[in-house]
């Protein structure tokens, strides 16, 4: 017999849940929960595919002035430490 | 030499020590290796075009400048990301005008965490919207958090860096680290499901 975790218990650990790093007994609790409760079922579930959709985004291109001037600024950095670099 | 390997793999110490040496190729190499998610990572926080470009140079140009205290014990864009989120963090704080929760302490209201939507999601939201709506549903999500909350969802679950890389990238403990990231990731859940939950779960759908 173990105590059954509250809906409130649950929703503290689902964060480590998902990230695997709650120990074995916790576990084991938290699915019993799941198992038992459908709404903390979807709520698991919806959080999860939250961080997944946010993983899977390339960062997009950096606009081509910002990166001409950064480039630039490199460019400059480097040349005023190694002179002899500089064209 | 060529700056990646015969088996094309992305050759970062061989880099960073030409770069050392002030080789101009080898540095820039290394921006365009990491610039993007550096300038993707400083508009996240700071929220604005301007000071994003501010950090994404600063970052580069400091890690130049301190590359030879970089001796390898973290990851390189590790090293590169704690630069980034201390200019970004500067940004916000030198804005005098933002009357947002500060940055170290968020409140606890325990409002954070009251989940209101409890909605089961479509099997491809993807297929729903386009790229670009998909990319402003999650942008504007992000933006939607407080500082406190966004700077600690970014650097785990966008740039994902360890829960200890992003406390100390942060300068906030392990514990608050995690507290932060389950409200940051319940938030939006909570502001996703709106756009993304089976339409026929809600008897209000078609009304």
């Amino acid at each position: 017999m173990t105590s059954l975790l509250t809906c409130k218990e649950f929703m503290q650990e689902l964060s480590d849940y998902l990230d695997a790093t709650v120990d074995a007994e916790l576990r084991r609790k938290l699915e019993v929960h799941i198992s038992q409760c459908p709404n903390c079922f979807v709520i698991l579930d919806t959080t999860k595919k939250t961080i997944e959709v946010y993983k899977g985004v390339q960062p997009q291109p950096i606009p081509p002035e910002v990166h001409a001037r950064l480039m630039k600024a490199v460019e400059k950095k480097m040349a005023a430490h190694k002179p002899g670099l500089s064209s | 030499m060529a700056a990646t390997t015969d088996a094309g793999v992305f050759d970062e110490s061989g880099l960073l020590a030409k770069a050392r040496e002030g080789d101009l190729a080898a540095f820039s190499e290394l921006v365009n290796q990491y610039s993007r998610k550096i300038y993707r990572l400083a508009k996240h926080i700071t929220q604005n075009d301007s000071e994003a470009e501010d950090v994404l140079q600063d970052t580069f140009l400091k890690a130049f400048e301190h590359l030879g205290d970089f001796h390898g014990q973290s990851k390189f864009y590790t090293w590169i990301v704690r630069i980034a989120v201390n200019e970004s963090l500067m940004k916000l704080r030198k804005r005098k005008s933002d009357r947002t929760v500060p940055l170290d302490e968020p409140l606890d209201t325990g409002e954070d965490t009251v989940v209101r939507e409890i909605a089961v999601w479509d099997e491809n939201p993807e297929q729903q919207y386009s790229r670009e709506e998909i990319a402003k549903i999650l942008d504007e999500a992000v933006e939607s958090l407080k500082p406190a909350f966004r700077t600690v969802f970014v650097l785990r679950d966008i740039e994902e860096l360890s829960t200890e890389e992003t406390a100390q990238a942060l300068g906030i403990s392990v514990p608050a680290v995690k507290s932060r990231l389950l409200r940051a990731r319940l938030q939006l859940r909570e502001k996703l499901t709106r756009f993304f939950k089976r339409k026929g779960d809600d008897v209000f759908a078609y009304l």
